[in-house]
């Protein structure tokens, strides 16, 4: 295998990581702040559909992005309602959600488009475009880390870098701020920050507020920069690979991104690998490696190779009384 | 699920509340539909007449609550044990697999009262092995019962793909699904039974699974209201650290109760595999194991109550199709959507109309009492 060709699967990887990672890390503050979200899925999907709609309608991606994130605040304060108001269940509630959306997205895309639930083919300047930075082509000569310079590192979507730009801030913002103290501390020990005097609920609810912003982003991505529109269940599963990550990142930021890194990779592996002989094993099946993130996942959460340990107080509701 | 407000009596708690949360989960579909631009009242009406206005019709009903029945139990089981199980998806698939063997195998050579009760064991058999593996890694390792069964779905989803495009696939086809099952390996259809009663249900695949799943809402309410076990399991499910301390085998029972969940979800395949298609095909299940969540939640965990929501959401996937026909505005989702919102409202949000009910019951009930002695003074 020769530079060229590693870069191009490294560049595939890191293009189908990016909604995988902003989706993981939205999940990681709602589960740190004690909210399971196995909504992630639902909430991708329909910020795919909403930013599409927004981005036909205005011409803009950016207002287009504004629309994924208003829709997946949306479907999170949902959420946050069932699950920090009335103290309902969290997985039922995630559930409902992801059943609604995936309805509701074919519905409205076949209502208002009529073309099987799909949002007309953007183009231009509705979608999210390549950025190339500066000095890219200038190195690109450099022997060995020119081209990597040039053609991974630069040349990227835009959303890529914010993606990848937010796991430093969210390592900043959970290890290095009072917010971010203050809202671990709500998912380990709320009855502690309760009699700290801060409102646990609110806590809680710009958590996930947090998290419907992320999977807006990661919705969008997915429908105004990997593809051209919205196509019915786009998400394909992507929001529970995500939660997978999440868990086997143990909940920190900077292994999360390993995480999703590992399973892009996976994911370019299982396009490229079909019909592929290779030494020792064989063809491998697509099928296979397309199951490994799930399959790793649960090895990892029976604790075969470390432990997954969830925030403490995770999926349970707050009361005061008790 | 714990209920952190006033105990009602079991009519308002059973009766009334998860009915008002269903109103409140077909009026929002309902605000759905009239945001698309079509009549609510106009689409229940033409739901109700597609599901009920006809013999096919009927049958086809039956058919889907069929399904409905076994997955919602299979939820239930899990349920009384404190145990969420999302994987009833997974493991139908799974228990597809063991009908299309002995189909398969014993098709050829036994009538189907032969293969059919062959048939329902592996189905059970191959559903509980599927629910087997999640139950002791909870049981024993810690791990979450919701996320592994969530990833069992996924493996389950990518096992069965490998099975039907490679190893299982009929020679020469194109299509992903085994051969088509000998006559012994198909469960017969109701048609002639209902004949005899003076309804014609045309093409509808209603079969014979439509009995075995009754049986199984028999066999769970004996299961969980008259045996030991069902009381060891109920009493996990309540109170975990009471279960220990009474000396209970937690992992055990958590083994049993996703063993028997697995086996129900597991015998929801007879229904499409051998009762409908006759020969296993990809995605058979088509959601089935989650519709199990929506109809246990309404039915609150009771066969009593599961089956009218069963049959519910039977009604929802025949009355949606024909929907979807007759009103060009309104596609199938329209079903996902109120699924969604059944479980979100029946199972996720039941507490805000709760106290309310509540309150208003506690007004009403304190009357009676107070009348009695205003009636004495004239």
């Amino acid at each position: 295998m020769d530079l060229s060709m590693a870069i191009n699967i490294a560049d595939s990887a890191i293009r189908l990581s990016t909604p995988l990672l902003f989706a993981a890390l939205a999940g990681l503050y709602s589960e740190r702040a004690g909210i399971f979200d196995i909504g992630l899925e639902g909430k991708m999907l329909i910020s795919a559909f909403f930013s599409a709609v927004g981005a036909s309608i205005t011409g803009s991606a950016v207002l287009g992005l504004g629309c994924g994130i208003l829709a997946a605040v949306f479907f999170s304060l949902v959420h946050g309602l069932a699950s920090i108001t009335y103290r309902g269940n969290q997985i039922v509630s995630g559930v409902a959600l992801n059943f609604v959306a995936a309805g509701l997205t074919v519905l409205l895309g076949q209502n208002w488009y009529g073309q099987g639930g799909r949002t007309p083919a953007l183009t231009g300047a509705e979608r999210f475009g390549d950025v190339t930075l500066p000095g890219a082509s200038a190195l690109g000569e450099v022997l060995f880390v020119g081209p990597i310079l040039r053609d991974l590192v630069s040349g990227q979507n835009v959303l890529v870098y914010v993606a990848f730009l937010m796991v430093p801030v969210t390592w900043f913002v959970l290890f290095r701020t009072r917010f971010g103290l203050r809202m671990r501390a709500v998912g380990e020990n709320p009855a502690a920050v309760d009699t700290a005097g801060i409102s646990v609920a609110w806590l809680r609810y710009r958590a996930v507020i947090i998290c419907g912003v992320l999977t807006g982003f990661a919705g969008t991505y997915l429908a105004l920069a990997q593809s051209a529109g919205f196509n019915r269940d786009m998400s394909a599963g992507k929001g529970y690979i995500a939660l997978a990550a999440l868990i086997f990142a143990k909940w920190r930021p900077v292994p999360l991104m390993g995480a999703c890194l590992l399973f892009g990779f996976l994911d370019t592996v299982s396009i490229r690998i079909q019909g592929v002989q290779l030494p020792f094993v064989g063809t491998v099946s697509v099928q296979f490696v397309q199951a490994l993130p799930y399959i790793l996942t649960v090895v990892l959460l029976a604790g075969f190779v470390g432990k997954a340990v969830p925030p403490k107080a995770g999926g349970v509701p707050y009361v005061k009384e008790r | 699920m714990s209920r952190p407000y006033a105990k009602l009596p079991p009519i308002v708690d059973y009766g009334l509340i998860p009915l008002l949360n269903v109103l409140l989960a077909f009026a929002v579909a309902g605000i759905v539909v009239a945001i698309v631009g079509e009549s609510p009242v106009e689409a229940a009406t033409l739901m109700l007449r597609g599901a009920f206005g006809y013999g096919e019709g009927i049958g086809f009903t039956l058919y889907y609550a069929t399904n409905f029945i076994l997955t919602g139990l299979a939820v239930a089981v899990a349920f009384h044990a404190g145990l969420f199980n999302i994987g009833g998806e997974g493991q139908a698939y799974l228990g597809g697999l063991g009908v299309a063997i002995v189909a398969l195998s014993l098709g050829d050579v036994a009538p189907w009262w032969v293969t059919l009760p062959v048939a329902v064991v592996s189905a059970a058999a191959f559903g509980a092995l599927w629910a087997f593996l999640p139950a002791i890694l909870q049981a024993r390792r810690g791990a979450h019962i919701v996320i592994t069964t969530i990833m069992f779905n996924f493996i389950a989803a990518s096992l069965m793909n490998y099975l039907l495009v490679g190893p299982l696939k009929l020679e020469g086809s194109m299509q992903p699904a085994t051969r088509t099952f000998a006559e012994g390996g198909q469960a017969p259809k109701l048609g002639s039974l209902f004949e005899a009663l003076g309804l014609d249900l045309g093409g509808a695949p209603l079969n014979v699974t439509f009995f075995v799943a009754l049986l199984a809402a028999v066999g769970v309410w004996v299961l969980i209201w008259r045996t030991r076990l069902g009381y060891e399991l109920r009493t996990l499910g309540h109170s975990p650290r009471a279960a220990r301390y009474a000396g209970m085998n937690e992992v055990r029972l958590i083994v049993v109760a996703m063993a028997i969940s697995g086996a129900l979800a597991g015998m929801m395949a007879l229904n499409p595999v051998m009762g409908d298609q006759a020969r296993l095909q990809i995605d058979f299940p088509e959601g089935a194991g989650f519709v199990g969540i929506a109809v246990a939640l309404m039915g609150r965990g009771h066969p009593a109550g599961i089956i009218p929501a069963a049959l519910l959401f039977g009604v929802l996937y025949q009355g949606g199709a024909e929907l979807a026909f007759d009103m060009p505005g309104i596609s199938r989702d329209m079903i996902v959507i109120i699924q969604g919102l059944v479980i979100l409202f029946a199972g996720a949000m039941e507490n805000m109309i709760r106290p309310g009910v509540g309150a208003f019951y506690h007004r009403i009930a304190l009357r009676p009492a107070a009348l009695p002695a205003a009636r004495e003074t004239p």
